[in-house]
């Protein structure tokens, strides 16, 4: 336990010291009149909580170190000076307890923002969040509804071992009643995290920990607080007509470098950035298949029964006779994640899989 | 921020003088009541030399220390008025006759699935629920139809549920082990062990979030039913650790019925005496006599005002007995005859008809057609359950989502819960 709370606060510390810079860039993207803004992904988070609260009374905050320690990755910071500790609670480290509590409210109709720390813990509180919250409309025959985001990183850090890195994705989105969302960009955190705040399901809100300092440009619509972006619903982040790439996450940020290289080789691919891990925006995905005829999967969890299985699965069912060539499926290696960074790198899907897997695809390459 | 105790008629503390070795040397700190049995006693039929070596093993100070109900004798002062008592007896007389009823009709093949039957313990059920406002919350486990009735659900609903009818409080979705009703605050029966303690801690903590943020006047309160098996379930301590913490408005409420299916809570609890719990988290722990709905009602009462008068939680054991198997699947076999035969002598609902009729606030014919009421009641339930139509096909799709487009978008770009065919059940999902 002591291992794991001094990992914890590791965290946050690196988080807190990557905040230093971050806070500049937000301060910045706030004070520019015109031209392209910024805004960091843990600044869009931050900012969609807080304008949901002061939009709600009934939205609050609750999970360990969300309030005087402002966040283990700081996304709730300054939310307890504004709103106080009974809208930002600090909960004792019990997952179980404190998520259960969140579900409650949420029958009584509050609107919790539950986080973890990180969706590893979610494990230990994944009873509550299946059996309590996505079950309960329909075993209630729509009597009780279950307004809650559950939210947190989720998926591989860097160097923190089998236990701290993984993704919930398919976890989660094999289960009816829940939603499940995954952004990549500023513009993605702001406007689904708004989406689930005020959505009346419960919705499963999968971030990256290595994205929060990562900066996005941002539209002047999207920081606008009526802001909001449609559950269910894919982004075509790049257009193309060779290849389809389908990813969520981090694994955007990659598949559109992947993109530019490929450009490079002549290749034209087309990404498309999930958003919604559940439901899946299956049309989106079979329209670009038939266009390019070639379909490339990429995701950081283990391969059997994912997100990409899932998504083939699709693309096999629904347009088959469109395919030129055999699905390519990119996904973490089937091994618990190893420390040692070498083995780390090797486990996870890199920027030229994708390019290979694409190449292989339209017959560039072996 | 941990709660100071509250004075309270259901606690006294006792602070320990003395040095450590002193402390140890002290027994534990109880006060029986005349004429009950505690659970470790009413256990040691069966295991009185390893209980008694087990409790001196562990004898711990304890720095609270509950009075347990105090007994009131026959007096000029009664426990209830005629009305009260006569509501408690129907709800009681409805819980058994359901019950009994729900045995026949699962043997008969009109319910399936899991079924686990009250009997015996509605003096818990009557004695809580009864003092409870419509806008208060129940929360109860997969022994749950009981807890569903005395919070107001009509026989017909449950009966309905049961039988898996579309007039069912649940259109026939829930089961035996999900009973739920929005009118009625009863969020649920949960079917797995500790799962509704949180839920429950949850309600209560929205009652004080309703008073402290959004400035409406609530007092509402939250009863959590769960038996002596969860009390060696992490979410329990969890629960009670938070609740005493936040201050919640909660009751936690053990029905200590002594058997986890066939595991004795001897064999299975390190200290077998669950209320001692509560004032290790800086609440007030109660013992009762579970088979007396009224021992039950006057511990209630106080339990609940003082939740009421937002004074934070209290954790109440109710020794009770199940008079059934654990379900209708449980052959029952582990069970002492003798333990059985001894409770059975204790039946809730014939000590209340005593007391009832040796107080003079019923008679004989009263009693007797406030039953004749209720078999009739249930054998309505029963007849239009029976009548009732089985959910539609169009039923399967419905309730996934408060919002159905969390179904997601069709092959033609809308949502596929605007498909006209969806709500046939053919839609392809």
């Amino acid at each position: 336990m002591w291992g794991i709370m001094r990992q914890r606060a590791v965290d946050g510390g690196l988080a807190a010291s990557s905040l230093r810079r971050t806070r500049s860039a937000l301060v910045s993207a706030r004070s520019y009149a015109a031209g392209s803004k910024e805004m960091t992904v843990r600044d869009a988070l931050n900012s969609a909580i807080d304008e949901e609260m002061s939009a709600d009374p009934k939205v609050f905050v609750m999970g360990e170190e969300v309030g005087q320690y402002q966040g283990a990755y700081k996304i709730t910071k300054g939310l307890l000076e504004k709103y106080g500790p009974e809208r930002v609670y600090d909960t004792p480290i019990t997952e179980a307890g404190f998520t259960g509590i969140g579900v409650g409210a949420a029958y009584a109709g509050l609107k919790p923002v539950v986080e973890f720390m990180t969706f590893n813990f979610s494990m230990q509180a994944i009873d509550h969040i299946i059996n309590s919250a996505a079950k309960s409309n329909y075993m209630s025959a729509g009597q009780i509804n279950v307004p809650i985001v559950f939210r947190g990183p989720n998926g591989a850090a860097a160097g923190v071992g089998a236990q701290h890195s993984q993704c919930y994705a398919a976890w989660y989105a094999s289960v009816p009643g829940l939603k499940v969302l995954a952004p990549y960009s500023a513009e993605d955190a702001r406007g689904l995290l708004k989406a689930a705040i005020r959505d009346p399901d419960p919705v499963v809100f999968l971030e990256n920990e290595l994205l929060y300092g990562e900066s996005f440009p941002i539209s002047e619509e999207a920081l606008d607080s009526s802001f909001c972006l449609p559950i269910g619903k894919a982004k075509i982040e790049r257009e193309g007509k060779d290849v389809t790439i389908v990813t969520f996450s981090k694994m955007v940020g990659f598949a559109l470098k992947a993109a530019e290289k490929l450009a490079e080789e002549g290749i034209s691919a087309e990404v498309i950035n999930l958003r919604s891990i559940r439901p899946l925006d299956r049309a989106t995905i079979n329209a670009s298949v038939r266009k390019t005829s070639r379909l490339v999967t990429v995701e950081e969890g283990f391969p059997q029964h994912g997100v990409c299985a899932e998504i083939c699965a699709s693309v096999v069912e629904e347009s088959f006779s469109y395919l030129d060539a055999p699905v390519e499926r990119i996904a973490g290696a089937d091994v618990p994640m190893p420390y040692a960074a070498n083995l780390e790198r090797l486990a996870l899907p890199q920027v030229e899989d994708i390019v290979r897997a694409a190449k292989r695809a339209c017959y560039r390459s072996k | 921020m941990a709660t100071a105790f509250s004075p309270s008629n259901l606690t006294a503390t006792v602070p320990l003088h003395g040095s450590q070795e002193n402390r140890l040397l002290l027994p534990i700190r109880l006060a029986p009541p005349s004429s009950f049995l505690g659970s470790t006693r009413s256990l040691s039929i069966t295991s009185s030399r390893r209980l008694n070596h087990s409790n001196a093993a562990r004898r711990s100070p304890v720095v609270a220390v509950q009075e347990v109900v105090k007994e009131k004798k026959a007096t000029n002062s009664l426990l209830i008025t005629k009305e009260e008592g006569l509501v408690l007896y129907e709800d009681m007389i409805l819980g058994r006759s359901f019950e009994d009823m729900c045995a026949q009709m699962y043997y008969r093949g009109k319910m399936f699935g899991f079924v686990h039957l009250y009997n015996g313990q509605e003096a818990v059920s009557t004695g809580f629920i009864k003092l409870l406002t419509q806008s208060d919350s129940v929360v109860s486990t997969y022994r749950d139809h009981v807890h569903a009735l005395s919070k107001g659900v009509s026989a017909r609903a449950v009966m309905s549920e049961l039988f898996g009818k579309v007039t069912g409080c649940c259109r026939g979705q829930g089961g035996s082990m999900h009973m739920f009703s929005k009118e009625h605050n009863m969020l649920g029966g949960f079917a797995f062990i500790g799962e509704g303690i949180p839920v429950a801690t949850g309600a209560a903590f929205t009652s004080k979030y309703k008073r402290d943020v959004l400035k409406q006047n609530c007092d509402d309160v939250t009863v959590a039913f769960f038996g002596d098996g969860t009390c060696n379930n992490g979410q329990f301590y969890e629960c009670l650790n938070m609740a005493a913490l936040y201050k919640l408005p909660i009751i936690f409420v053990v029905e200590n019925n002594l058997w986890a299916i066939g595991m004795s809570h001897l064999r299975a609890t390190s200290d077998p005496e669950i209320w001692k719990k509560g004032p290790a988290f800086g609440m007030p722990g109660v013992h009762v006599d579970g088979m007396d709905v009224l021992k039950v009602r006057q511990v209630a009462k106080e339990a609940v005002t003082r939740a009421r008068r937002g004074e934070g939680p209290t954790l109440v054991e109710c020794e009770t007995y199940r008079f059934r198997g654990h379900s209708l699947a449980d052959p029952d076999e582990l069970r002492d005859a003798a333990e059985k035969a001894k409770y059975a002598a204790r039946d809730p609902i014939t000590q209340l008809k005593k007391y009832l009729i040796e107080n003079k606030l019923a008679n004989e014919g009263e009693l007797k057609s406030i039953e004749k009421k209720i078999d009739e009641l249930v054998e309505e339930a029963v007849e239009f359950a029976d009548a009732s139509p089985q959910p539609g096909r169009s039923q399967l799709l419905e309730n996934v989502f408060a919002d159905p487009k969390g179904f997601g978008i069709g092959p033609d770009g809308r949502y596929r819960c605007e498909d006209p065919k969806f709500t046939e059940g053919t839609a392809q999902v």
